[in-house]
């Protein structure tokens, strides 16, 4: 078992003819991630060649999820209109089956369409947003498995930590930490660098500790907002499992917005010295480096009698 | 994207939420004639620069240094004294709690007309990241540091949350301007203002509308003292109007807007090692690791994930217009972004930019073995680094030590 994500996952992908959502859709079906079709308004009936492959295009998510009863749709739309796809994909997914997954990477949707689209995927139980600007989820399997973003597949391995993070690059870096260890990954979360997001640190290290795959977690976080302290707040009484954590933004001054729409230290709120107390006040083990977290995680799976 | 907030208020005086007369003003000149015009005993002369604690600021001459006057709010009460604080506060540099210590040329001016004020509040709209929606807070205690008031009497801070898809509610106003303790008409005026704002808010994209101090005067009406917005620069494509027509380029690091314009995201920093890296979240992480080995870094860039060679060029070309960068430190994870492909641009762009300080320069993720075999085999003189650690410890030795 992974979280949310099974290596067999069938994925739609919004915005399958765009050229990001073409690029990235081929991507994923070399990786192995069973894609199932693509939703563009307008293009209906028209396929989308992938791998070789031929794909449908539909012209609805709740007309491609009845006709392909997909568990996921990955969002490539562009940010004028991400948001009321992110609304699409929740009510498809909601009235078709009652659940479902939403992974949004577009970047530079506007905060109050965020605001909007939170909300509405919160009322539908059972439908969770991934994102947005964000890498993605991924389950690597044995051979393949369902990379359901734009991160790079070839770096992952099947294994038992679970990763969740903020940001893109910092994810690539600490599966590379992971697998210079020997260690592989159950499921790989980017929850995005956006100031209003769908699901949150606490969503993910509470199903990692429920995973009986995941044995140990790493969480990467970045300045900006309180999601790192409230989280590290709910490990405490919440986590069993050995967690490793880092967090970006320790040189970044006050008021200024570093590349995130979400990273800033606004209000004397949001710094990582804060996060970074707050980790260890956890008992989460802090790496100070990106390069420091395979060696730190050894010490975390030592210490919990794992290796 | 900040506003000033002569340019605050016209927006608030088209969404109907009442502010008193002024005028916005360039020169000495305009200023007298605009004291004349609003034809008002007492008028506040008010710099304009996008940050706070204008009014306990202090005025330098640009050049010298010296001190031209205390304050860059000034209340004026006749022509000698509005000409006396015009030709102190414009052209000058106005030092703030807000701007650092190397404060802000003043280049505008708001005259505006006085009122009898009966209590100064405090009101804010902004986006509430943990509750994922919108936040209105209002104060009793106006005029003053609001972060003092949230961390000392949080009590009179009082706070509604926004449904999105119910929007401000009556009742919401309501019981707000019950809390500020305003009586039937001053309720009334409150509760409309707070419409008419909340209305502008979301039509305009805001990021966070500041009123501070918000006053009742002597006749019970609710008039905005000051405004400072700001706005969700992602709602550019729909806020054209706004973006163009209010932006001031002057008030922002001319290098940050030359970056945005060519896609890359850029801050300028204090220290000397420029730093090039793809991802913000990793960017960020190199400056931190950069000072954990005794460096200083100069910048924050990230060039994204899809960056080409042309992109890397410019990354370079903007690192190096700061004249404190005394080494560069590139760290890229390949991940669709292919290292072979980075280290043909990290060597296009040395050679076309004739780059001389050090550069270290680390690849991991796809192809970086490629990637480094590139640079390698190049007759430059790049480092190549195999962990961020190593690149960060490199590139403060090659500038000689930490600053």
């Amino acid at each position: 078992m992974a979280i949310w994500i099974e290596e067999d996952a069938k994925v739609l992908v919004q915005g399958i003819t765009g050229t990001q959502g073409h690029f990235h859709a081929d991507k994923m079906v070399e990786y192995g991630t069973v894609i199932v079709g693509g939703v563009t308004p307008g293009k209906g009936g028209q396929t989308v060649e992938l791998q070789g492959k031929d794909f449908p295009v539909f012209d609805s998510v709740i007309g491609a999820i009845e006709a392909t009863g997909a568990d996921a749709s990955v969002i490539y739309v562009p940010p004028p209109f991400a948001g009321a796809a992110i609304m699409e994909a929740a009510d498809a997914f909601y009235r078709a089956k009652g659940e479902g997954v939403i992974i949004c990477i577009t970047e530079g949707i506007p905060t109050l369409d965020m605001v909007k689209a939170v909300a509405y995927v919160n009322d539908r139980e059972g439908v969770r947003l991934i994102g947005p600007n964000c890498p993605g989820i991924i389950t690597p399997g044995e051979v393949g498995g369902a990379k359901i973003g734009i991160m790079p597949g070839h770096i992952h391995a099947k294994g038992r930590i679970g990763i969740v993070s903020k940001s893109g690059t910092l994810t690539y870096e600490a599966v590379a930490q992971t697998m210079s260890i020997d260690e592989g990954q159950s499921t790989c979360i980017g929850i995005g660098g956006d100031p209003i997001n769908g699901t949150g640190f606490i969503d993910c290290l509470r199903d990692f500790e429920a995973d009986s795959q995941t044995e140990a977690i790493v969480m990467i976080g970045e300045i900006g907002g309180t999601a790192e302290e409230d989280a590290a707040a709910w490990a405490k009484d919440n986590v069993s499992k050995p967690i490793v954590g880092f967090v970006a933004g320790a040189t970044a001054p006050p008021g200024k917005r570093m590349g995130h729409a979400g990273a800033i230290i606004s209000g004397g709120k949001g710094t990582a010295a804060d996060k970074i107390a707050a980790f260890k006040d956890a008992g989460i083990h802090v790496a100070n480096d990106p390069s420091e977290i395979g060696a730190v995680l050894l010490v975390a799976l030592k210490e919990a009698g794992l290796r | 994207m900040n506003i000033h907030e002569y340019q605050g208020k016209q927006l608030f005086k088209e969404a109907g939420v009442k502010v008193l007369e002024g005028i916005h003003c360039t020169t000495v000149e305009q200023a007298n004639e605009a004291y004349k015009t609003l034809n008002s005993k007492v008028v506040a002369v008010k710099s304009q620069i996008h940050a706070g604690g204008r009014g306990k600021g202090t005025m330098y001459h640009p050049e010298s240094g010296e001190l031209v006057m205390e304050g860059g709010v000034k209340i004026a009460f006749s022509a000698d004294e509005v000409n006396t604080y015009a030709t102190n506060i414009l052209g000058n540099n106005l030092v703030t709690i807000q701007t650092g210590a190397e404060g802000k040329i003043v280049n505008n001016l708001y005259v505006e007309a006085g009122c009898a004020i009966a209590h100064e509040y405090y009101l804010a709209i902004l986006v509430d990241r943990e509750e994922k929606s919108i936040l209105i807070m209002a104060s009793t205690e106006g005029g003053v540091d609001i972060e003092e008031v949230a961390e000392n009497t949080p009590e009179l801070l009082h706070k509604v949350w926004i449904d999105p898809s119910a929007g401000l509610l009556g009742f919401q106003a309501r019981n707000l301007a019950a809390k500020l303790g305003l009586g039937k008409m001053a309720g009334r005026s409150f509760q409309k203002m707070l419409f008419s704002l909340y209305q502008m808010f979301t039509a305009r994209d805001c990021a966070m509308v500041e009123i501070n101090p918000l006053v009742r005067s002597e006749d019970d009406e609710i008039i905005a003292l000051d405004a400072k917005v700001s706005f969700d620069e992602n709602a550019f494509f729909r806020q054209k109007q706004v973006f163009e027509d209010m932006r001031d380029l002057s008030e922002e690091e001319p290098t940050e807007v030359l970056a945005k314009e060519t896609g890359l995201s850029y801050v300028k920093l204090d220290g000397n090692i420029g730093c090039l890296v793809n991802g913000a979240g990793l960017a960020m992480a190199t400056m931190d690791v950069t000072k954990l080995y005794g460096g200083e870094p100069a910048n924050f860039l990230d060039v994204g994930g899809g960056a080409d060679e042309e992109q890397v060029k410019t990354a370079f070309s903007i690192i190096l217009k700061d004249p404190n960068v005394k080494g560069i430190l590139v760290n890229i994870f390949g991940g669709i972004m292919r290292c072979d492909i980075i280290a043909k641009g990290v060597i296009a762009a040395t050679k076309a930019l004739e780059l001389d300080v050090p550069l270290v320069v680390r690849l991991s993720g796809t192809n970086f073995e490629e990637g480094r075999a590139i640079l390698s085999s190049s007759d430059l003189n790049i480092h190549s680094a195999e962990t961020l650690a190593e690149g960060a410890q490199k590139i403060v030795e090659l500038i000689g030590g930490g600053q």
